[in-house]
This record gives structure tokens, C-alpha cells and sequence, in this order.
């Protein structure tokens, strides 16, 4: 893909840093879900509320620091539990009820598009608020929007690709180095012979659930940061963006297979072609076609491999 | 593809043989010559020859390995990239497809079924080739008349609404037979056909088998059962590591020359000298109970008490279906509020809970389906074998100590003589053999004090086998104990100090180690103490 880029690198502009820069910044959040979405797929399921938990993830987080007033520390950790107690509920009913995860998790991102909305009263979550006596006022804005929607290193990185890259880190143990990392693996696998191992299996697939939660409510503040606000409308579709990145990387939806540096590259294979699209002033409708055929190629190089 | 109608009839007519079925002195129904194949670099068949004759019963025997599935899926058009001749009826062949193969004549039943559990049994048998109207309908009752007609042929007690997934694994695997002799093959391919059944199934099937001989049909079989080769076959062909060790007629090649051809050595399959067991209980059961499926106060093991010993393996025989492997889940914990029953495991009470508690306290199961319900087929070897034991080589938050893990997977794997690629290879890409020994390392790393053996051995080579039996009577000179299922007798009689059968939920007879025969087993498997004879006349009356 970074071939391709230098080959049509729209009269130099590839080279430039601050194109990798904002190519990074504009799939942050996208590959922030993409990682939970892969320990989600891992276990064969899929989680499709990961863009509605953003968006309540993003308002809640609006609303805590900007009407209440809340001081980071404490609105992050809310919203962290907010985002994990989604998903542990989501994998609950798939791991305890035995409901399938597709319609356990198309409930739940219902379900959590509509809470948002209740939340947010069905407006975007602004420093514009009303106060009880009716009229309405502009307060400060908290600070910790700019800061997560800043560069550091000099202005060479943004803030929240710094809190991707962590994501993806973490994930990265929790797959390849810790117990639970295995037992999500087996399960995938083969959910009855690591029943009959002795794998706690509904532990595992809660904890993956709870995983992909806990994640998308990080992206929503990431989200809320970039936008200044919590949209309860925000990041519609996102999770068919990230099943695609994981996709694309090579982990299959059957289980089992599979690894969050695959979908790291995955993440970057659709930034990289977004970016060049449009460094090269190619329209968005031709940049959705590609991105398709993008996913039908990866996946047929995935199976010739094999 | 071919152009005749979808109905075409067998590929080509067969004159049935007289009633002595003399063999040799026609054209061959399926010629292979200096058949070659390669996987990549790897050439895996050197030059194989092959011939079946109509009317005749063809063993295809070797160990894993040997280049027999390979062999078998360039007949039925699995792979077309090989060089060399096949010649189906006198006519040159080189099918593409498996549809081509199908079209030929030639059916495959592999040892995974290829039913759809979903669907009625009717809806099966003509799957692919539906009897339709003009308009592309289905013809229903048609269907389901003929289907009648084929289950009635295979002496099958099923009606054709029935859904598949409904029916026990050994009339699935009769049924995919009945698909096979419905679309009017004149080829018969069966790989391990009898791996799912008991002997009474077994026996069903080996009658099909002789009558579809007699109709000149050619049945090419593959088993790595001795005494099915003994029972059936006209002929034996041998391949080992890829080339053709030899081909003679049954009744010209003694069984101890067979398994020479085989292995290209002789195996000593004798049953190894025991010390006195000790007295010391290590499991004993006492009223043990599981529910039927279904509930409605039906009890699939029905209040049945034994106690193992240790240090003692303890035979468990019984019919598909007497609770058997029940029995073996029931106690593992896999059945979950199924099973009622009193346990002590070396003398301490032992609470009926869940795996995972049975593999803490030193209980382990086997599965008899290590496909289904033993391996992850993606993990590797090493994250397979060590999946049960892995608190043992990770810290107190969870984080696996990666190289005392695989050093200990790599000690054990020695001592049992794996044969794998890598140790981080997936461990669907070994042998069935190899496969079974990464399960059988995955229990013994847990450092069991009682392991419940269903089927050990199953699709398992004559090599590999005999390895599993010495690490068996090694683990039970260690202080272990096994309660062991096996359907085949003569493991059950060469392994076993004691052998317990079980008919219908209850215990029928227990037999001492020297004072049993094989009919003994049989008879009383079939609920008759008397000789095996009376059992099969009672039943048939």
C-alpha cells in the first residue's frame, strides 16, 4: 500500500509527514473498535454495537465534563464502566443465554443508540447548557477535549493515535501473552473441547465482549474529543468499518485465527488507501468501490495462502 | 461435464459374476497406473498401480500416512493434479471434479459424514439430484417413496421424515451409504466406515456389503481394522510411505505378514505382563444416574456402582447406545445437573461438578471425537497440549510463562514419540495418529490420578496405536488409573485387568482379565449371558 502511495504520491505530498500524521489521526478511533472487534471475532462471534456504545460513550462523557462539570479523572473511569458494562452484558447473553452474538449484539446496539439519545435528550452534548432557569449559557470548555484532540512529539503525532497505539498494545498482551489470550483462541476454535479442557468458557466470552465494550466507550471519548462534543448520532456504521479493517487483516469470522498486528495492518491498508484516494482527488463514491473490492482481494489472498 | 441427463444410470453395465466369484480374469472396473502426486516439493504417491475388479471387496490397507486418501480422492476428482493413468470401465479418466468422479459411477463415503443434520432423511438420500416436476418442483412424495424404498433395502428402522441430526451417528453413517448405492454407483469407496459403529451396526453393514457384491459392484475399503480385512475383503492392497508394497489375495496373506507389509516391521502386539494390581480404590461410583436428553424420567446409565482401582485399566464394553461414553461424561462433569450418583476419587468425596473442577482435582476425559470435542484445530501443537494445564506455567494474573510451557509440551511430546513438523505448527496439519497423541499430552500434563479413555485408538495406525498402548500400561505402572471404552475386542482383551459391560444403563456382567472371551463380552453386550449364537437368534425372532 505505501508503494502504491509513492507511486501516486499527488506531486510529492506522500512524502510529506503530516499526511501519515492526519492518516493516522483519521483511523484512530475506527482501529481503536477494530481491536476489540478482533478479540470479539476471535472467539467467532461478532459485536455490532461497538458504534453505538462510541456514541454513548461520547455523550456520556460530554455531558459529564461539560453540564456537570466533572473533572476528567472521574468522567473517563465512568465512562470506561459504562462501555464495559455494555459489553459484559452483551457477552452474558451470548456466553449464559446462548443467544446468537449477531442478534445479541444488533439488540444492544439498538438498545445503546437509544439510551444515548435519552441521555443526550436527543441533542448534541455541547458547552452550550441550559440552566434551570431556562436560559442558556456558554461555559468553558473542558480542557480534556483539547488535550486528547492535540499533537505532542513536536506536533509530529496526535494524541489519540498515541491512545491507538496503547489499544493495540494492550490487546496485544491480553491476545498473545495472558491466559485469558488463550482461552479466547480455544474457544474460537473449538468451544466444546475447551469446555471439556476445563476453560471457563463463559468467563472467556464475557470478558471478550466486555473487552470490545470497554474499547468502543475509549473510542467515544476519542470521538467526543475530535468532534467537541457528544453527538448521540455520531459514528453510525463504524462497526461494519471495523469489521472490515479486521477483516482485511486476515482473522477469520469462523474463530479462532487470527491477531490484533493482522488487524493493525488492516487498519492501515484503509487508511493508506483513503488517503491516496484523496490525495489524488479521487471522489468518495469511487473510494467506497474500492474499499470493496479491497476486502474481496484481501480475503481471496488470505485463502490462496493457506 | 458430462452431457447425458441428470438420470443417467450407472456410467456402464456390469456383468454379475457367477457364484464363485472367480477373480482376476476380467477387465478391471478401475485401472490406476504409475500414479504420481505431489504436494508442492513433496512428491507423496511414487508410481502407484491400483485395479478393483467387479464383484470384488478390495482392502486398501497402510498405516497413516501411507498415501491412501490421497490415492482414494484422485479417484473420486478430489485432486486432478496428478500424472499417471486411470482408467474407469476400459474408458481413460482424469476427473476434475468430484461431480465428474460421481458421474462415473464412483461414490465416496469419507469418514466425515456429508449429511445435512438439518434435513429429513428423504431430503438427504436425493440431495443434489432431486426428483423434480416440470416446473422444477420437488416431487415430495415420489421422493419419499423411494427413499422408503432404499432404507427398507438397507434394513433401516427410520422413517423418511425423519430429521437426520435426530438419528444416532451409525444409522447416519448407513444412510450415507444408502445415498451412495441411490445414485446407482458401480464403485464403492468406504474410509473407515466402521469408525462410529458397534458390532451389531457393523454387521449390518458388512451384509450390504456382501450382497452389493454379489450385484458386481466394486467396493474398495479402507480400515485399519484387522479383523474387518479378515471378514470382508477378496483381495488386499498394501501402499506404505507412497508406494505399492504389494497386492494378494486375502486367503494367501497371513494377518502377521500383512502387518509387516504395513509397517515394514514387525509389531508385537502381545499383552504385556501385569503386576498385582493394588487393593487401593482410586474411583469408586456408587449409583450413578444420567437423564435421558429428553428428560421425561428416562435414565440413559441407570444406577450403575463399580470402583477402580488403582493402578488398574478397567474395561467398559457395551452397545452404541447401553451409556457407555455416558457413563465416562456423566462422571467428567460434562453433562451438568444430568447426572446423580455418589463419588469418591482416592477416597475423598468427589462432588459431580464441572470439567473444569474434574481436571483441578485429577479427573480427565477423553473424548471418543477428538475432532469435535478435543482439539482446537487452529491452535498449535504446544497451545493445544498444554490448554488444560495452563495455570500450571502462567503466574497469578495470567500471564503464561511461554518457554516453560513449551519445554515441558516438548518433554512430554519426546517421551511419546510425536511426530509433528514444528511444535507451533496448527495441530490440524499432523496425522490422525500424531493428533491423538497431542490430546492424550494435553491430560497427561494435568498430572491425572484417573483418566476416562472413550476410544482411544480410534483412526489411529497400527504404529500409533501401539505407542498409545505402552504409554497406557506405563501410566497405570505409574499409579494412574483408566477406565477404558474401546469397540475394538481384541484392545479391549490385551489391555484391560477387568472388563465391565454394560447393557441398556445397567452393568450386565463383570469379567476378570483371565477368564474372558470375546464372545463373553458380545453376548453379554447384547443382554444374554449365553453364547454369542443364541443372542443373534434372539433377536432376529
Amino acid at each position: 500500500m505505501i508503494i502504491i502511495g509513492c507511486l501516486f504520491n499527488a506531486d510529492g505530498s506522500f512524502f510529506r509527514w503530516s499526511v501519515h500524521r492526519d492518516m493516522l489521526r483519521q483511523v484512530s478511533v475506527f482501529g481503536i473498535l477494530a481491536c476489540g472487534m478482533t478479540v470479539v471475532i476471535i472467539t467467532a462471534g461478532i459485536d455490532l454495537s461497538v458504534s453505538s456504545v462510541l456514541a454513548l460513550g461520547a455523550v456520556f462523557f460530554a455531558w459529564f465534563t461539560l453540564p456537570l462539570g466533572w473533572p476528567a479523572v472521574y468522567a473517563i473511569p465512568a465512562v470506561l464502566a459504562i462501555g464495559l458494562g455494555l459489553g459484559s452484558v452483551s457477552g452474558f447473553l451470548v456466553a449464559r443465554m446462548r443467544i446468537q452474538p449477531f442478534i445479541v449484539t444488533l439488540a444492544m446496539m439498538v438498545f445503546a443508540r437509544g439510551f444515548a439519545k435519552v441521555v443526550s435528550g436527543g441533542q448534541k452534548v455541547t458547552n452550550y447548557v441550559m440552566q434551570p432557569d431556562g436560559s442558556a449559557e456558554l461555559i468553558e470548555h473542558s480542557p480534556i477535549f483539547s488535550l486528547i484532540d492535540s499533537r505532542i512529539l513536536g506536533g509530529n503525532i496526535s494524541v489519540v493515535t498515541i491512545i491507538f497505539a496503547v489499544c493495540v498494545f494492550v490487546t496485544w498482551v491480553v491476545l498473545a501473552r495472558l491466559r485469558l489470550g488463550r482461552h479466547i483462541y480455544a474457544v474460537g476454535s473449538n468451544e466444546e473441547a475447551a469446555r471439556l479442557s476445563g476453560v471457563p468458557v463463559r468467563r472467556t466470552l464475557i470478558s471478550a465482549y466486555a473487552i470490545s465494550g470497554l474499547l468502543a466507550a475509549v473510542a467515544g471519548i476519542c470521538q467526543a474529543a475530535q468532534e467537541t462534543q457528544g453527538d448521540p448520532e455520531t459514528g453510525s456504521a463504524y462497526e461494519l468499518d471495523a469489521i472490515a479493517m479486521v477483516v482485511i487483516g486476515g482473522t477469520t469470522l469462523a474463530g479462532g485465527k487470527g491477531s490484533v498486528v493482522l488487524t493493525l495492518i488492516g487498519v492501515l491498508t484503509i487508511g493508506y488507501l483513503q488517503k491516496i484516494l484523496s490525495l489524488n482527488a479521487a471522489p468518495e463514491a469511487t473510494r467506497l468501490m474500492l474499499t470493496g473490492a479491497i476486502i474481496v482481494c484481501a480475503v481471496m489472498f488470505q485463502k490462496g495462502k493457506r | 461435464m458430462s452431457r447425458d441427463s441428470e438420470e443417467a444410470g450407472p456410467a456402464c453395465s456390469i456383468a454379475p459374476l457367477g457364484p464363485d466369484g472367480e477373480l482376476g480374469c476380467i477387465e478391471p472396473l478401475v485401472a490406476m497406473r504409475d500414479i504420481r502426486k505431489a504436494f508442492g516439493p513433496v512428491e507423496v504417491l511414487h508410481g502407484v498401480d491400483f485395479d478393483v475388479q467387479p464383484g470384488e471387496v478390495c482392502a486398501l490397507a497402510g498405516e497413516n500416512g501411507a498415501g491412501k486418501s490421497t490415492l482414494i480422492k484422485i479417484l473420486s476428482g478430489v485432486y486432478d493434479d496428478f500424472s499417471g493413468a486411470l482408467t474407469v470401465c476400459g474408458k481413460p479418466q482424469h476427473f476434475a471434479h468430484p461431480i465428474e468422479a460421481a458421474r462415473a459411477g464412483i461414490a465416496t463415503i469419507h469418514q466425515e459424514l456429508s449429511l445435512v443434520p438439518s434435513m429429513s432423511v428423504a431430503d438427504n438420500l436425493f440431495l443434489g439430484r432431486e426428483m423434480t416436476g416440470r416446473f422444477g418442483f420437488i416431487e415430495f412424495e415420489s421422493q419419499e417413496a423411494e427413499a422408503k424404498r432404499i432404507l427398507e433395502n438397507l434394513e433401516l428402522d427410520v422413517t423418511p421424515r425423519t430429521l437426520v441430526e435426530d438419528l444416532p451417528l451409525s444409522i447416519q453413517q448407513l444412510l450415507e451409504i444408502g445415498r451412495a448405492l441411490a445414485r446407482d454407483a458401480s464403485v464403492l469407496v468406504l474410509d473407515e466406515p466402521t469408525s462410529a459403529l458397534n458390532e451389531h451396526e457393523a454387521g449390518i453393514l458388512f451384509n450390504r456389503i456382501v450382497a452389493l457384491r454379489s450385484e458386481g459392484k466394486a467396493i474398495i475399503y479402507i480400515t485399519h481394522k484387522m479383523e474387518e480385512i479378515y471378514t470382508l475383503a477378496d483381495r488386499i492392497t498394501v501402499l506404505r510411505d507412497g508406494k505399492l508394497v504389494g497386492t494378494a489375495l486375502t486367503r494367501e496373506l497371513a494377518p502377521d505378514e500383512l502387518v509387516k507389509w504395513m509397517v515394514g516391521r514387525d509389531v508385537v502386539a502381545e499383552a504385556a505382563e501385569r503386576q498385582d494390581l493394588q487393593e487401593e480404590p482410586a474411583l469408586e461410583v456408587s449409583d450413578l444416574f444420567v437423564a435421558h436428553r429428553e428428560g421425561a424420567g428416562k435414565f440413559i446409565v441407570d444406577g450403575i456402582s463399580f470402583t477402580l482401582r488403582r493402578g488398574e485399566i478397567l474395561g467398559l464394553a457395551g452397545l452404541q447406545g447401553s451409556g457407555t461414553s455416558e457413563v465416562m461424561h456423566g462422571l467428567f462433569g460434562a453433562l451438568g445437573t444430568r447426572v446423580t450418583g455418589r463419588v469418591r476419587l482416592l477416597g475423598d468425596e468427589f462432588e459431580i461438578h464441572c470439567p473444569s473442577e474434574s481436571v483441578r482435582r485429577g479427573l480427565v476425559l477423553l473424548t471418543n471425537d477428538r475432532k469435535t470435542s478435543g482439539l482446537a484445530p487452529d491452535l498449535s501443537v504446544v497451545e493445544n497440549a498444554s490448554l488444560a494445564s495452563l495455570s500450571r506455567y502462567s503466574s497469578r494474573f495470567g500471564w503464561i510463562r511461554r518457554s516453560k510451557e513449551v519445554e515441558a509440551v516438548r518433554r512430554l511430546t519426546e517421551e511419546f514419540g510425536l511426530n509433528a513438523p514444528s511444535l507451533h505448527a496448527p495441530v490440524s496439519t499432523l496425522s490422525g495418529g500424531n493428533q491423538q497423541k497431542v490430546y492424550l499430552a494435553r491430560w497427561l500434563m494435568t498430572e491425572p490420578k484417573v483418566l476416562l479413555l472413550d476410544e482411544p485408538t480410534r483412526g489411529v495406525d497400527i504404529g500409533a496405536k501401539t505407542d498409545v498402548y505402552g504409554l497406557m500400561r506405563d501410566w497405570v505402572s505409574r499409579g494412574m488409573s483408566i477406565l477404558l471404552i474401546t469397540s475394538e475386542m481384541e484392545e479391549l482383551l490385551a489391555l484391560c485387568d477387568r472388563v465391565l459391560v454394560m447393557f441398556k444403563g445397567h452393568l450386565a456382567a463383570e469379567f476378570m482379565r483371565d477368564a474372558v472371551t470375546k464372545d463373553d463380552v458380545l453376548s453379554a453386550s447384547m443382554g444374554h449371558l449365553s453364547p454369542i449364537k443364541d443372542a443373534v437368534e434372539g433377536e432376529t425372532s
